[in-house]
């Protein structure tokens, strides 16, 4: 115990330094996520088809296991940046497009129909109606994929490098202390994200809208199963 | 004994490597040779498969009986639902390269270790699948089977279980692909599963035989994905009418 307080005090320069940059790789791995699978997601929802598309790539992304992917961009790329981004981006786009599908496929009927009896464009109605809506959901996808992502991005360590993962990997030079000092420092991180993404999500609900329960949770239910009203938006 | 063992060796002559015998492939470090694969496939990559496939059960196995018990609990008594859906979350964002590390001085290197890393992580999927499942089931078939006079035990066994099925094969699904995922980096204290060959290969720089490793633990992961999709398919037809309606 002794050891792990020592260790947060000799190396706080080191751990902020892995920190910020632990931020800056799972930050790069989310953005890009979001600006594939977001817009994605919204298209798909907005035109209600293709869900089977939405879902099952997501499926398939789901199932691809990251270390498999770092090392298969390894024999590609060599050690660079681009291996643990590969890993996290397929690691974030499942949560982010089935919740932006979802979303905004289960967006009310009748509001969106009386959006048009108003006179709205497609873009009016896109921009007015359903993604006002929306937005707490997407927003909880977002908040799961980068509760993962930053769990997931010590594998950096593996191939190329960068944040906590240096001194995770590597016990042999920071002692077993130093691994879990860089392991609290990453659940901390971790609740951190979720709680501030928490409070965007709440800060995005259009006011009159319930929420249901399985907002406030890391993991936001499995789409493709799970009875379709446990992902509905809003009454 | 030895002795015995040897004579034959020392009549065949000296042993001398074959250094020759990788093709061009090989001796060029490329990515994927198809021929090493096929050459190595059976005695290098088999066994490593059957173990992968055995944690993934065992932990699935025992995950899934705690978490589905601790589900039933908390769908009785509400207040359980929250301690334990936050200690399970709180599992799920330890980073497992740390999680497998942090056990080895508790629990050994080994097995053990392993299995209580990948437990954890199974937890929160399969616990909040199997609630969200039994709480979704319809008002109206609950309160047919009290009509039926059925008692909570019946309802629960022959109306909400079968109800919550697909929620919880849901479950099962996702947390399976994921434990096979982890499995691959619990070589990192151990050599077991088919993350060990990746593990090595990676410091030795030995491209194919890591990529070789990769593309099996893909095809593992998706070829388990597909036998879930396709067990519950089986099992469950009463989702299948529900859904066509």
């Amino acid at each position: 115990m002794s050891e792990l307080i020592n260790f947060f005090i000799d190396n706080a320069g080191l751990l902020l330094d892995k920190t910020v940059e632990h931020i800056r790789i799972s930050a790069i791995g989310i953005i890009i996520a979001v600006l594939i699978a977001l817009p994605a997601g919204v298209a798909l929802g907005h035109q209600h088809r293709g869900s089977y598309l939405a879902i099952n790539i997501s499926n398939a992304l789901r199932a691809l296991p990251s270390l498999a992917l770092i090392a298969i961009s390894l024999a590609f790329f060599g050690l660079s940046a681009i291996n643990i981004q590969i890993a996290l981006v397929a690691l974030a786009i499942p949560p982010i497009l089935t919740n932006a599908y979802t979303a905004v496929d289960r967006v009310d009927p009748d509001a969106v129909e009386a959006a048009r009896g108003m006179g709205m464009t497609e873009s009016q109605v896109l921009r007015g109606v359903e993604l006002p809506l929306s937005w707490p959901l997407i927003f909880a996808g977002i908040r799961a994929a980068s509760v993962y992502v930053i769990a997931t991005t010590p594998l950096a360590a593996i191939a190329g490098g960068g944040g906590l993962g240096d001194i995770i990997l590597n016990q042999a030079t920071y002692k077993l202390s130093g691994v879990i000092a860089a392991t609290i420092v990453t659940v901390v991180l971790a609740f951190a994200v979720d709680l501030l993404f928490a409070w965007v999500q709440r800060l995005v609900t259009p006011r009159g809208l319930v929420l249901p329960k399985e907002f406030h949770t890391i993991v936001p239910p499995t789409e493709s199963d799970v009875p379709a009203d446990t992902m509905a938006v809003a009454r | 004994m030895i002795a015995a063992l040897a004579t034959p060796l020392a009549q065949a002559g000296p042993v001398i490597p074959n250094f020759g015998r990788g093709d061009e492939c090989i001796r060029n470090n490329g990515r994927f040779c198809m021929h090493w694969f096929l050459d190595n496939f059976g005695n290098r990559y088999v066994p490593r498969i059957i173990e992968h496939v055995e944690m993934t059960l065992i932990a699935i196995s025992i995950g899934f009986v705690i978490a589905f018990g601790a589900a039933l609990i908390a769908f009785r008594h509400e207040r359980f639902e929250l301690p334990f859906a936050n200690l399970s979350a709180l599992f799920y964002t330890i980073p497992s390269i740390a999680f497998f590390q942090i056990m080895v001085p508790i629990t050994g290197i080994g097995w053990l270790s392993i299995e209580i890393a990948l437990v954890s992580y199974t937890l929160l999927i399969l616990f909040r699948n199997t609630l969200t499942g039994l709480r979704e089931v319809p008002t109206e078939a609950k309160e047919a089977a009290e009509g039926m006079g059925l008692t909570r035990r019946q309802t629960l066994l022959r109306v909400e279980l079968p109800l919550a099925a697909p929620a919880i094969i849901a479950g099962l699904r996702v947390a399976t692909v994921t434990t096979i995922s982890l499995a691959t980096i619990a070589a990192f204290i151990t050599p077991l599963g088919l993350g060990a060959p990746i593990f090595s290969a990676i410091q030795t720089g030995a491209n194919t035989e890591f990529v070789s490793a990769s593309i099996l633990a893909i095809a593992l992961a998706l070829v388990a994905d597909a036998l879930i999709v396709a067990s519950q398919w089986i099992t469950t037809p009463w989702a299948r009418a529900r859904r066509s309606k």
